[in-house]
């Protein structure tokens, strides 16, 4: 009687997690969303904790999450403590060991890739830093394919039977990645050495990877919203340092750069920063086609 | 990060790596991605070395079968394979500390501490550290701060995991008259799985949707009325917990507690210090992308030996019912421009007992409703209304806290808040309340802090 009781109740609810998937993820961004979907296939099942108009920094720890993270195999995050303020309370709730920092099934990027923009000073009145250096990684195609490889091999240690489909699939997805890599870089050369104002510094490794020189943030600190005050600074720093066009990740607050764009002559640039940040970025492909005709169209006009 | 590329040396640093983890000391700040990634690149590293043994070995043979003039030529491959064979034999023999150690330190260890600071400036109509409920037995810290300058509770909270197994979690609070007292102390389990944790110690109640988040959490300065009354502010006790998390697309949570009894609606510690029970369900999910919602039920059952509010004594049982249900808003799950929590409790209470030696046998309850609204970044403004239905206990118990003067006890607040930062906030509010027979106005300034580790935000 109890257990019909309790069966009931659990199809009430909805039982969690279709029994033909072999992995379920916990994927913290939709980035490694779509990274795990290249590598699982139909072996995995993928939940996204954020959409690409989500900042990942500031999400409401939700009821939801923590009923996915419950029945999640593996999580992938970027970590370097760019989820900080809400995925250890999703973690904690969940009671799932699997997903606990330093678990091998608690994937973190960013300990597969040399972040760059270490701090030298740890204080918050630098704003919110991140100790580690710059989370947001995945704004240089190379970086997903330094995690794609640690993220297969997790994939088989934790489903053996698999394994031989994900090292074929991770296979076919770098051969796919390189080969649209050479073909980004070749399509991005006229970008290489054009100044660009960012409104948060998410971008030093699209900068990187791209030669894009940045010539100013439009946040004083790292996660302080600018001031009227400051935005007058920023404008008068572009009139004798001018830079082409600025950008800002699709979550973003556009109001800051619609003024410099305003005030500074120059356009102001949506980036998709990640999967479905835009309509033009569907997965990991199109985000950063749809990334690279962003800013050659700026650059042109 | 270890960058893997092809060389003779990584394996030495991968190896080092490997002892120093095995080892200890940092072993447990090196997040175990580093393991798995190590670990691959090892396996990898070692294929590709036995397949070059294993061709060197091919060749040798191939060379050996041959003329004798080859000979030369295949000592030199043998030896070359030897050379392979002994470094990579050598290797886990002599790991050399190439990659960065942390160096031992006594304090490697040392605990997650972080701070909170409070402090309050109150201006009101008359003292509110006096303010009464008529109709309701309050218990020692149900009224608010005290008027003028005066410094709220500060908090040091000290946690980290004891071992596998459990977490340690101590909560200090430092009142204003410089009393220390332990709000929280307890261990809880890491690792049971199967979405179950135990915690045993001193805590606050996992019941309501408030009461076990600390008062610096809470979205207005001060508790509600029904918090207030029913629970004096907010309900903590010595005892053990057990939650267990459904494994379903929803949130579904169901716990249950044990405390001691001691602390009100409680008192005397009853049952030979087993006095109160409490179950809680809470359920929760998304409506879209932009709103969410959490939902609880949650029962207290108090026994009393002798409980002291303010000189009355009550013996006898206590019941408590809180039905909760949580709204959240934020424009495509994005809440650091625009968000809405709107929130609603409702309080039953039944006791039942000796009230100052006249028998008593009554139900009370009480309900609010709030909304905090952010309309730009780091702003927000708030509003509150609370009230409580009292037991109209009658005739012999008039002048008594249970007295309720024909009263019904209710309390407008408003609030505006600047957030300077994640870590910073400042506030105005202002609260009429109309419980007792002379209103008591007031308007409050709180500046509330915290600094240490990064706070994770519960729902």
């Amino acid at each position: 009687m109890r257990k019909s009781i309790i069966a009931a109740l659990l199809l009430a609810f909805g039982a969690a997690s279709p029994a033909y998937a072999n992995l379920n993820v916990f994927a913290c961004e939709p980035e490694w969303a779509a990274l795990a979907t290249e590598i699982g296939g139909d072996k995995v099942s993928v939940y996204s904790a954020t959409t690409g108009g989500q900042d990942p920094h500031q999400v409401q720890a939700r009821p939801s999450l923590i009923a996915k993270a419950r029945s999640a195999d593996i999580s992938v995050c970027t970590g370097a403590e760019l989820e900080i303020g809400w995925l250890p309370a999703i973690v904690t709730q969940s009671a799932n060991q699997k997903l606990r920092p330093g678990a091998p099934s608690a994937v973190e990027a960013a300990s597969f890739i040399n972040l760059l923009e270490v701090p030298s000073r740890l204080d918050r009145a630098e704003g919110d830093i991140h100790a580690a250096g710059n989370p947001h990684i995945q704004t240089n195609p190379a970086n997903i394919l330094s995690v794609a490889k640690p993220l297969a091999a997790r994939f088989a240690e934790l489903d053996p039977a698999n394994a031989q489909t994900y090292a074929a699939r991770l296979a076919d997805f770098t051969m796919r990645w390189q080969a649209a890599m050479a073909k980004w870089q070749t399509q991005a050369a006229p970008l290489k050495g054009v100044s660009i104002a960012v409104e948060h510094q998410s971008w030093i490794y699209l900068e990187n990877w791209l030669g894009l020189k940045r010539v100013i943030a439009l946040e004083p600190k790292p996660g302080v919203p600018p001031s009227a005050g400051y935005l007058a600074q920023v404008v008068d720093t572009l009139q004798k340092t001018p830079a082409k066009m600025v950008i800002r990740a699709a979550y973003e607050d556009d109001r800051p750069s619609l003024f410099i764009s305003d005030k500074a002559h120059i356009p102001s640039v949506t980036l998709p920063y990640t999967v479905g940040g835009t309509d033009g970025a569907k997965n990991l492909f199109s985000l950063y086609d749809d990334t690279i005709n962003r800013l050659l169209a700026a650059a042109k006009g | 990060m270890f960058r893997v590329t092809h060389s003779v040396k990584i394996p030495i640093c991968v190896l080092a790596a490997m002892t120093a983890l095995s080892t200890g000391s940092s072993a447990l700040a090196a997040p175990g991605d580093d393991l798995g990634a190590i670990r691959d690149a090892i396996t990898n590293l070692r294929q590709e070395y036995e397949a070059k043994i294993k061709d060197l070995e091919d060749r040798l043979q191939k060379a050996q079968a041959e003329a004798e003039a080859a000979k030369a030529s295949a000592d030199s491959a043998q030896a070359a394979a030897q050379d392979a064979k002994t470094v990579a034999a050598a290797q886990p023999a002599a790991p050399e500390p190439q990659v960065q150690r942390t160096p031992t330190s006594n304090n490697a260890f040392n605990p997650g501490i972080a701070a909170v600071l409070n402090g309050f400036f109150v201006a009101a109509s008359h003292d509110p550290t006096a303010a009464r409920i008529p109709g309701f037995a309050l218990g020692d810290s149900a009224s608010g701060p005290e008027r003028g300058f005066s410094l709220g509770e500060s908090e040091v909270n000290l946690t980290a995991n004891i071992d596998p197994f459990f977490l340690g979690w101590l909560n200090l609070s430092f009142g204003n008259d410089n009393s220390v007292s332990v709000e929280e102390a307890y261990i809880q389990t890491t690792g049971l799985g199967e979405g179950l944790t135990l915690r045993a110690g001193r805590m606050f109640s996992g019941i309501a949707y408030l009461n076990e988040r600390h008062s610096h959490d809470w979205s207005f300065s001060d508790a509600s009325l029904p918090y207030r009354a029913f629970l004096n502010g907010q309900y903590g006790d010595d005892g053990v917990q057990a939650r267990w998390l459904a494994p379903t697309n929803i949130f579904l949570e169901l716990g249950a507690e044990w405390f001691r009894g001691d602390s009100f609606p409680a008192g005397g510690a009853a049952d030979h210090g087993m006095g109160t029970v409490t179950a809680f369900a809470h359920a929760g999910d998304d409506i879209n992308d932009s709103s969410s919602w959490l939902a609880g039920l949650s029962y207290l059952h108090a026994r009393s030996d002798k409980r002291d509010t303010g000189g009355d004594l009550f013996s006898g049982t206590n019941d408590i019912g809180i039905a909760t249900v949580v709204y959240k808003w934020a424009p495509g799950g994005n809440p650091i421009v625009r968000n809405l929590v709107l929130s609603g409790e409702y309080f039953f209470g039944h006791e039942n007992g000796v009230f100052n030696g006249i028998a008593v046998d009554y139900n009370h309850s009480g309900w609010y409703l709030q909304g905090v609204y952010q309309f730009m970044p780091r702003w927000s403004f708030g509003l509150r209304y609370a009230e409580l239905e009292t037991a109209r206990v009658g005739a012999a118990l008039m002048g008594s806290a249970l007295d309720d003067l024909g009263r019904t006890p209710r309390a407008e607040t408003a609030l505006l808040e600047f957030d300077t930062s994640e870590f910073g906030r400042l506030r105005l509010q202002y609260s009429h309340d109309s419980s007792d027979v002379r209103p008591l106005d007031q308007v409050l300034f709180q500046y509330t802090v915290i600094y240490g580790p990064h706070p994770a935000h519960r729902y």
